[in-house]
Parts: C-alpha cells; sequence; structure tokens
C-alpha cells in the first residue's frame, strides 16, 4: 500500500524517468519512484506487517515469555532490593517476602486466627517452658518469676524433613561431599548458583538449628538480636566473646570454629531434638522461635559459600539461602527480578483447618487440609516506580498491588462513614480491595530530659496534654495518608493482647466518648491547660516570652513542606511558636541517641504481637540516651517501670490486662508521646488470586496462595488488546512528510537563481 | 602519538588522586562511619558494641586521612583514605558494605545501560543529522523557523514527561509494548523498544538544534561557496563538504560520551525497570555504601578521561590538519 501510494504521489515529476534528463550530481536515490526509496519503504511496510503477523494472540505488552502464560505462577513487585537473604541478619520486611517463603523456623503465625497464634511449623509442637532454679531444680509453671533462674524449651524437630536441592549436598561416587574443596579450575564458567551441576539434599536436624543459634552470635556475622539474645540465652555472651579473636581468620576457618564451639544454653539431645536455655523467665521468647532468625541452617551450605572464589562472584550465603521451605529462590537479580520456584523436597504442609468466624462463608477455607504450596513459582520483578507499577497491575500483569497515594484516588473512594470502598473502574475489573490495621505505631515524641517539655511535673505534663489535644491526628491521617490510619489512643495497636476497644480503650485526656464514638477535646481545653501550665496564649507566665519548641523532623523532599506547614499550625492553635529543623535520617538518628531534640515523629513496627513488644519503648530502663535503647523519649517513670517488669512475665489474661491497663493511664496521663496512629494497609488483588488474606505477623504466605490461571490469561487478552492505527497513523505521516519534503528539495535544486 | 598518549595517561593519575580525595572528602563530611554502620545493620536493636564491631570489620575503624598514632609512612598508610583508594588504581573494587563484588555488579549491569544507551546514540545521531541538514537545506525560510520553534520547545520539556507520555500512549493506551522491564537475550527487545524512542525523540530537540548550528556555520565559509561555484548541487555540498567539515564538533560531542555510556541513565532505568548502572551510584548514596561511590565515581572518572583521550585521537583522524605531539 504505501508503494502504491509513493508512486501515485511522483507521478507529475517525469525527470525520474528518464535518466538522459538527469543533471550532473543529481543523486537518484532521493527520486521517491527510484528503486530503492521503493524497496525502502516495502521493506518498512514488511517489517511492521511481519511484527503485526508474528505476535499471536498474547497481548503485545506482556512483559513475559509466552512460555509462561497459563503456568501456575504468582506475579508481583517488589521496591526495594533486599540487602540480606541470610537469616542470621535479614531484618526487614522487604527481606522477609523472600526469606520466610524459603527458610521455616520452628514456628509460624496460624493464618486465620486472631488475636495471633503460634502454630508448629518445622517443630512438631509449640514448645511450653520448662522452669528450673539456680540449683537446676524444677519448678512448677506458676512458680514466681523471681524464683525461675532459667527456662528450658525442648524443641522437637518435624521427622522427614528435607533441604531444597542445592549444591553444598552433592556428593561425589564416594559418598564425600562434592563441591566442598573447589578450586579454581572448578569455578571457571561458574558465575551462578545454578552453573553448579549436582545438587543434592539431606535431612534436617536439630544440629542445624543448634548450629544457626551459634551464627547469631558469631561477631562476623553481625546479627541485629545479638544484643538481645546475650540477655536471653544462656551462654550466648560469653561465645560471642570467644568467637572474637576468630573473626579475623579466613572464611572456612571461621565456619569450622563456629562448628566447632559450644553454646551453653543449647544443645542437640538428639537428631531430631534440642534444648534452649533462657535467662530466668521470658514468655515472649516463644515468638523469637518464629522468626527466620532461628530457621535451621545446614553447616554444609556455610561451608559452600565460604570458599574462594565465591565471593567474588557474589555467590554467598547472604544471597543465596538454602531451606527447607516450600520455596527456594531460583533466581536472584535483585537489579531486575526474584524468582521463587516449588521446593520439590518440601514436605507437604496443608492449609489450615481453623479459621474465624465468618472465613468460612468467605470461601477462606475452601482450601483446608489440601497440601501447599498450590503455585509452582512466584516472580517478583523490580519496581522502582509506582506509575508503572500500578499501570502493569491494572493491565493484569501483577496480580496484587499496594496503593501509593497517587493512585488512591483512583482505585478507593471514602464513604461518608469513613470506610473505603473501590471505585466503578476497580469494581468492573474485578479488582478486591483488602484492609488491615497494622502491627505498628506512627507518633510524635517529646523527650522527656529536655527541661521544657520534658520531665514529670505537673506543669510539664499539662503542656504536653495541651499539645496533644491541639495536634489533629485526624486531620493527618485524613490530609497525609489519606485516611489509611487509625488513630491511636495509647501504644497498643488492636490485634495485640491488651488493647481495649470501644469507651474503655480511649485516652481521656484527649477524647471524650460522645454518640458511640470518640471525639477530641475541643481546643479552647487545651488552652486553657495552657494557663495552669504556666504559658498562657503561648506565653511563659514568667518571662513573658513566646513558647519555640524544636521539631526534629525528617523532611529531605518537596512533598514533606506541606507536613511540616501543617504540624506548624497545629501548634500555633496554642500560641507555640514551633521551629523545624529538619535533617535527614542520620543526623535525626544522632539527635536522638543524644538527646538534643524536643518534639520528633517516630514509628515501631512490632516484633511479636506481644503489648511487651510495645511498652518497652517505654520502659526507662531502654531509654536511648542512657541505655542505648529503642526508647527514644527516654521515658522513664518508675511505677511504669515495675508494672513492665510484672507485665513482662505474666500470661495473657484478666490478670495481665488489668497490669496493662494501668501501664496504659501512666503513660496516657504523662503524655510522652502523642499516640499518633496505626497505619492501615490497604492492598488490591485481581479476582484470580485467592487465599488472600492480611495477616500483618505472618510473612510466609506465598504458600497460602491459589491462582485461576486460565481467568488471569483470558483477561489479560481482553484488556489488552493491542490498538495498531497509530502504527499505520506513523506510516502514513511519515509518508505524507517525507514525500513532499523530497520533491521539495527537488524543485528548489531545479530552480534557478533568476 | 604514542607520547602523547602516553603523556595524556600520566596525567589521568594526579587527576584520579583528585577526584578520588574529593569524592571521599565529600562523601565523609556528609556520612560518618557511625552512620554508615547503622545503615548497613538496620534501624532496629543496633547496639554500641554491633557498630564499633562492623567498623572494625569493614576497616572504618581506623582515622580518615592521617593516623597520629601510626609511625612514619602508616601515619598516611594507616587510613581509611589510604586503604579504600590505592587498590582502585589496579581496578580492584573490592566488596561493596554489604558484601558484593563490585566489579561483578558493574560487569552485570553495564550490557543493560549499554543496550539502551547505544540504540539511543546512533538512532539519535542519524536523525539528528538528517533532521538538521534537511533543515539547512531551507535556511532562512519559514520551514527553517519553525523547526527552531519546535526544536526549542521539545528541549524545553522535562525529559520525565516523554518517558510517561511514551509509556502512557505506547503501552496502557495502545498496548503495543510492555510499559516497563526487562530480559536477558533476544527476549530484551521488546524493553527496549520504548525507551529507544523515547531516548531518540527526547533528545532530537537539542540535538537538531546544535547541529543546525554547526551547519550553519560551516555552510557560510568559502570553501562552500567554492563548491557551488564550481557547480555542485546542494545536497552534495551539505552532504559531502559540510558534514564532512562539521565532523569534528560533531565528533567532539560523540566520542567524549562513548565511554560513558556504561554508566546509563537513572531516571529512563529507573521508569523502564531497566537493571543498569544508572542507579546503581544513586542507591549506593542513599546506601551510604561508600565501597560503590568511590567505585563508580573513579570509574566515572577514568572513562572520561579516556573519553577525552579518544576524541583528541579521533581529530587526527577526521582532519588532517591536526597532529598529536
Amino acid at each position: 500500500m504505501g508503494t502504491h501510494n509513493t508512486t501515485e504521489t511522483c507521478r507529475p515529476v517525469p525527470a525520474c524517468t528518464d535518466p538522459h534528463r538527469r543533471v550532473v550530481g543529481a543523486a537518484p536515490a532521493i527520486c521517491p519512484r527510484s528503486p530503492r526509496v521503493r524497496a525502502g519503504v516495502a521493506v518498512l511496510a514488511l517489517t511492521l506487517l511481519l511484527l503485526l503477523a508474528g505476535c499471536g494472540k498474547a497481548p503485545w505488552n506482556d512483559p513475559y515469555p509466552d512460555a509462561q502464560r497459563l503456568t501456575n505462577t504468582v506475579y508481583t513487585s517488589f521496591s526495594e532490593r533486599p540487602k540480606h537473604l541470610d537469616p542470621v541478619r535479614s531484618y526487614s520486611a522487604d527481606e522477609y517476602a523472600f526469606l520466610a517463603q524459603v527458610y521455616e523456623p520452628p514456628l509460624q503465625y496460624q493464618l486465620l486466627l486472631r488475636p495471633y497464634q503460634l502454630v508448629p511449623l518445622s517443630a512438631t509442637e509449640v514448645p511450653v517452658a520448662h522452669y528450673v532454679d539456680a540449683q537446676g531444680q524444677p519448678l512448677p509453671g506458676t512458680a514466681p518469676a523471681e524464683q525461675i533462674a532459667y527456662s528450658d524449651y525442648l524443641i522437637r524437630v518435624r521427622p522427614g524433613v528435607r533441604f531444597q536441592p542445592h549444591p553444598a549436598f552433592a556428593r561425589d561416587a564416594s559418598g564425600a561431599l562434592r563441591y566442598q574443596r573447589l578450586t579454581a579450575a572448578d569455578l571457571r564458567g561458574i558465575n551462578r548458583l545454578a552453573d553448579f551441576s549436582d545438587t543434592g539434599t539431606r535431612e534436617l536436624t536439630a544440629a542445624d538449628f543448634v548450629y544457626q543459634i551459634k551464627r547469631l552470635a558469631a561477631p562476623w556475622l553481625h546479627s541485629p538480636i545479638a544484643g538481645v539474645m546475650q540477655e536471653h540465652i544462656q551462654g550466648f555472651k560469653e561465645l560471642g566473646d570467644r568467637l572474637a579473636p576468630v573473626a579475623a581468620q579466613d572464611p572456612v576457618a571461621r565456619v569450622q570454629a563456629l562448628r566447632a564451639a559450644r553454646l551453653d544454653g543449647v544443645e542437640a539431645v538428639d537428631p531430631l531434638t534440642f534444648r534452649i536455655r533462657v535467662i530466668g523467665k521470658y514468655p515472649q521468647f516463644a515468638y523469637w522461635l518464629a522468626m527466620p532468625f532461628f530457621a535451621p541452617m545446614p553447616w554444609e551450605a556455610e561451608v559452600f559459600y565460604a570458599q574462594p572464589g565465591m565471593k567474588e562472584r557474589n555467590i554467598v550465603l547472604d544471597w543465596y539461602p538454602v531451606g527447607t521451605g516450600p520455596f527456594m529462590l531460583t533466581e536472584n537479580n535483585p537489579n531486575l527480578r526474584m524468582v521463587l520456584s516449588r521446593n520439590p523436597n518440601f514436605w507437604g504442609e496443608t492449609f489450615p483447618t481453623q479459621g474465624m468466624p465468618g472465613d468460612a462463608a468467605a470461601g477462606l477455607l475452601k482450601d483446608a487440609g489440601r497440601p501447599m504450596p498450590f503455585v509452582d513459582q512466584a516472580i517478583y520483578s523490580l519496581e522502582k516506580e509506582d506509575i508503572p507499577r500500578w499501570n502493569k497491575f491494572l493491565q493484569g500483569y501483577y496480580d496484587s498491588s499496594g496503593l501509593s497515594s497517587d493512585a488512591f484516588d483512583q482505585a478507593v473512594r471514602i464513604g461518608g462513614d469513613g470506610g473505603p470502598s473501590l471505585t466503578e473502574e476497580m469494581q468492573s475489573r474485578g479488582i478486591e480491595l483488602l484492609t488491615s490495621v497494622e502491627t505498628s505505631i506512627s507518633y510524635l515524641g517529646f523527650n522527656m530530659l529536655d527541661p521544657v517539655v520534658g520531665g514529670y511535673s505537673e506543669q510539664a505534663r499539662l503542656l504536653r496534654r495541651a499539645i496533644s489535644i491541639a495536634v489533629d491526628y485526624e486531620e493527618f491521617v485524613s490530609i497525609f495518608a489519606n485516611g489509611r490510619g487509625l488513630i491511636a489512643q495509647g501504644p497498643l495497636p488492636p490485634g495485640i493482647s491488651g488493647y481495649r476497644e470501644g469507651e474503655g480503650g480511649i485516652n481521656p485526656y484527649v477524647y471524650e466518648w460522645q454518640d458511640g464514638r470518640p471525639v477530641r477535646r475541643d481546643i479552647a481545653q487545651a488552652r486553657t491547660l495552657m494557663e495552669q501550665a504556666g504559658y498562657p496564649g503561648g506565653r511563659d507566665a514568667k518571662t513573658g516570652r513566646a513558647l519555640s519548641i524544636n521539631y526534629e523532623a525528617v523532611a529531605t523532599g518537596p512533598d514533606d513542606k506541606s507536613r511540616l506547614a501543617w504540624m506548624r499550625k497545629q501548634f500555633e492553635k496554642l500560641g507555640i511558636e514551633l521551629v523545624i529543623r529538619s535533617t535527614d535520617y542520620n543526623r535525626f538518628q544522632e539527635k536522638m541517641q543524644n538527646g538534643t531534640g524536643q518534639v520528633y515523629m517516630w514509628g515501631w513496627n512490632a516484633d511479636y504481637p506481644d503489648p511487651e513488644n510495645f511498652l518497652f519503648l517505654l520502659y526507662g530502663p531502654n531509654g536511648k540516651v542512657e541505655h542505648q535503647g529503642e526508647n527514644a523519649s527516654n521515658y522513664d517513670n518508675p511505677e511504669f517501670n515495675r508494672l513492665f517488669d510484672q507485665m513482662k512475665y505474666m500470661e495473657d489474661g484478666p490478670a495481665r490486662q488489668a497490669v496493662v491497663d494501668q501501664m496504659l493511664e501512666i503513660a496516657r496521663r504523662d503524655a510522652p508521646w502523642l499516640w499518633g496512629f496505626y497505619p492501615k494497609a490497604f492492598s488490591l488483588h485481581h479476582q484470580w488470586l485467592l487465599n488472600a488474606n492480611p495477616n500483618k505477623m505472618a510473612n510466609n504466605t506465598l504458600k497460602y496462595r491459589r491462582v485461576d490461571t486460565v481467568l488471569r490469561e483470558r483477561l489479560r487478552v481482553q484488556w489488552n488488546p493491542p490498538i495498531v492505527w497509530p502504527l499505520w497513523g506513523i506510516l502514513a505521516l511519515v509518508v505524507v512528510l517525507v514525500i513532499p519534503a523530497l520533491w521539495m528539495v527537488r524543485r528548489r535544486e531545479r530552480s534557478t537563481a533568476l | 602519538m604514542s607520547a602523547y598518549i602516553l603523556r595524556r595517561l600520566l596525567y589521568a593519575i594526579p587527576i584520579l588522586i583528585g577526584v578520588n580525595l574529593l569524592t571521599f572528602v565529600l562523601f565523609f563530611v556528609l556520612n560518618s562511619p557511625d552512620e554508615m554502620a547503622r545503615m548497613q545493620l538496620g534501624e532496629k536493636r543496633v547496639t554500641p558494641a554491633a557498630i564499633s564491631n562492623w567498623k572494625r570489620e569493614h576497616g572504618y575503624d581506623q582515622p580518615l586521612l592521617f593516623n597520629e598514632s601510626a609511625q612514619g609512612l602508616a601515619k598516611v598508610t594507616q587510613t581509611i583514605f589510604f586503604q579504600r583508594s590505592v587498590r582502585l588504581f589496579a581496578f580492584d573494587f573490592g566488596s561493596s558494605d554489604n558484601g558484593r563484588a563490585i566489579g561483578y555488579d558493574i560487569s552485570q549491569r553495564m550490557w543493560p545501560s549499554l543496550a539502551i544507551a547505544v540504540p539511543v546514540l546512533l538512532v539519535g545521531l542519524a536523525l539528528n543529522i538528517s533532521v538538521a541538514l534537511f533543515i539547512v537545506f531551507f535556511r532562512a525560510t519559514y520551514l527553517d523557523l519553525g523547526a527552531v520553534v519546535l526544536s526549542v520547545a521539545m528541549m524545553s520539556i522535562s525529559g520525565l514527561f516523554y518517558i510517561i507520555g511514551g509509556q502512557f500512549l505506547l503501552s496502557k493506551l495502545f498496548h503495543l509494548v510492555p510499559i516497563s522491564g526487562y530480559d536477558t537475550g533476544f527476549e530484551a527487545w521488546k524493553f527496549l523498544i520504548l525507551p529507544v524512542i523515547v531516548g531518540v525523540i527526547g533528545g532530537v530537540g537539542s540535538g537538531v538544534r546544535w547541529y543546525r548550528t554547526l551547519f550553519l556555520e560551516e555552510i557560510s565559509k568559502d570553501y562552500v561557496r567554492t563548491a557551488r561555484a564550481k557547480g555542485l548541487t546542494e545536497r552534495r555540498v551539505l552532504f559531502r563538504h559540510v558534514l564532512g567539515n562539521a565532523l569534528i564538533p560533531i565528533l567532539t560531542g560523540v566520542v567524549v560520551v562513548l565511554p560513558l555510556l556504561f554508566m546509563g541513565s537513572l531516571i529512563t532505568e529507573s521508569f523502564f525497570g531497566v537493571p543498569g548502572l544508572g542507579s546503581y551510584t544513586i542507591d549506593a548514596i542513599s546506601n551510604q555504601d561508600f565501597a560503590i561511590v568511590r567505585a563508580m565515581v573513579f570509574l566515572g572518572a577514568v572513562l572520561y578521561i579516556l573519553g577525552l583521550i579518544l576524541t583528541d585521537i579521533s581529530y587526527t583522524l577526521v582532519d588532517p590538519r591536526v597532529r598529536l605531539q
């Protein structure tokens, strides 16, 4: 078609057809009717036709290879490359998204039950602590905490569990480990773990758990929980001290030294049982057993990765996990994608059979009792920017998606009752919305060491309470979090034992209960509190000077400006001048460490669903300045501390609730924090992704997911038909522009000066 | 010429030391080893002992530039600067602060960067020169004026607009290409179409305007008048004479950027999900990974110097009057 048009266009120009009429220097190449031009246009058209014809029925914008269509795969994305995939070091949600599918610690959180409940994973049952006194004599479970010298946890390992196929376990004909003495020649041509031809496996044993716990103590592995475990596991600190000189040795020698080292408080009783001796009473220890830190590690893997030449190829344990879980990491390119594939050696865990009332009706127990995992593969693609991530989700190329602020209005509308619902566009695509309150808190803290906003005098308390009323967090959540937050009445979020719903759970110093809901106290009450505190109208009654407070803000982008301006306005309601001292996160941490700030905003994500994990943020001996702990406000109320010491040893129940209530009352009265809000997670998923249930404590949820691949493929094709007319349009435009241009060139060349 | 190249290479040594020193000072003005350790160890439950342990293991427990407690030459050598810089000159980049081999990462990430940068350069060069010559052919006409206005308009638009606009039109609206992503081998082609188109179109405005200026400067010279006087067509004058003589400034701009193509483009790679080197340095700055920052700055400086030397050499190829001594 293009050729035909070209011929038509150049018909009035007879010069080209007659070579004898060509002038010197005239290049036939520019003649639109020349064979070269025709050939060029034909090639262009042919290429376009081939492109159109060669693409089959698959959508053109499908980012995945054709071979993956209809495969039982979950597609999702990640925005931050994981820093560590060694369970001894990893301590962030980004990393757990991969790690928790590969490694299996002794315990896990039940998927559906609330409050969160521990159930066995690589152990056969949830261990019960056995108490002993200083002489090693057993004590009853009801023994007072001060009598308990040690708590013994006897953990029985699930029999028949095998590690994923891995070269570290490969054996030669003689039965020796094949890849444990690699030379430079052996490593020639090896660039990835998959380049090793042979793999092997072996059964999980108690020794693998013991070895991993010893790894936690190894100074060269920099485990973030080494400091915590020193306080709790018998002999942990001593082992760390003994291993310190080994840190300078080569990696293989370090592994051998670690294998040979003895950790007093941890021992393998038999091949499938090990005991952990915890100092004193520490009921929260069971929660640690559900974290990847305590997942088993085969020594063969560490020896394998420690060999010379492996690190230079980035084939390291920190990058290639070796576990017993339902999946194994088969492609590790954090700059592009991470691929988890079904572990053929997985032991066959089944979908939980218990759920909350309504779960069965909601279809969440349809797969109860069926062996997991349900998918063969999960592909995580790196998406640093929100726009392409969101569009690929809408095109059906990601099965689920978070919700950025930019896309919020397109996807969700907030009803008059404050409840979220999907927009018509999302509903028409069958997209489903899942919301859940995170087990975390975002708060505004006062530095209790500061002479103005800190301290425990009534004047200081009243000042902090006045500010607590003035800073309208409902507005903050509405403006800056698209309503994705539940206003906090104290440090404990929902889902954590100790949290109270309703009137009994409100902070009476800031809220009143009206018409069945908490209502923020009037600003006039805050101004009265300011007068009582000695700052009428925001001025110091003694000196007459305006009260000025420094706000330590981590603000690095232009988006932070509006947030800071809003915060300044909140303090202005009381006549307080808020001086914004914005800085980067490094400086902010330094100020917190030195206790030089006055007011700051920070947050906390729960390690485990126990009130101890939140209330310790206000525990005096955990103060940041004096003890380098996580209590950034340096709050230190002796009564609160005493109750904390009592509460942390108690089992959940009415007695513990009563203690927690007392602690909350003290904290609310002292107001070391503006309690801020508990963030709400909004996630969207397509109708073909099944068993998507938000569990904010469990990270190993991939095994529960199921995909309707036929529906996904049908909708992808339906949603992404290639629209080719723009291509023809471009071709026509080129023809329309180029041919007259060539004609003009030729005409201009042929024109005479006069 | 070899003596000239050798001399230029020797000049490069003090330049590289200076670049390295400047990078070092700028980095450590903003980041202390304690902060680096905190960043690597995570935010929760980091103890002072863990920080000092990390610093000791990574060699950040030494003084930055001068070790007063050491003796003799060790005052200089037992410092973070010396320990971290010497190996760079042997192109041994070592490991990043989180333990990955930097040389390996660079060798893996430079290919996707090149896969975009080379086509963008070549197609862009061909298109810009062709359009610029065409405009010059019609100089001082409304066509010329219109093209200049359009060029100015195009170069005034942010590169981000072309990226988002390209993604919206070609992927979201017309469903013709993937919106982002990458693959290895031949499968990569479908991911390269959009970034290459966007890269070429995004550079047309400034490119055409620049080349038009070069050609206009040449076209007013005596040799062009002579060429016309002997009866050559305008096309032959433009392609054979003007283009040939304008090659020196074109080469200045092109050859110097050739080695830097390895370094990739941050925004393009970020929006198109291309695993190139573009974001490597930026990510390292965000993560306070000094090992990567110094390696990439050093590599960038080396490549830039190499580009300048190649430019000088290329002069001798296109202009017989130039001699390197």
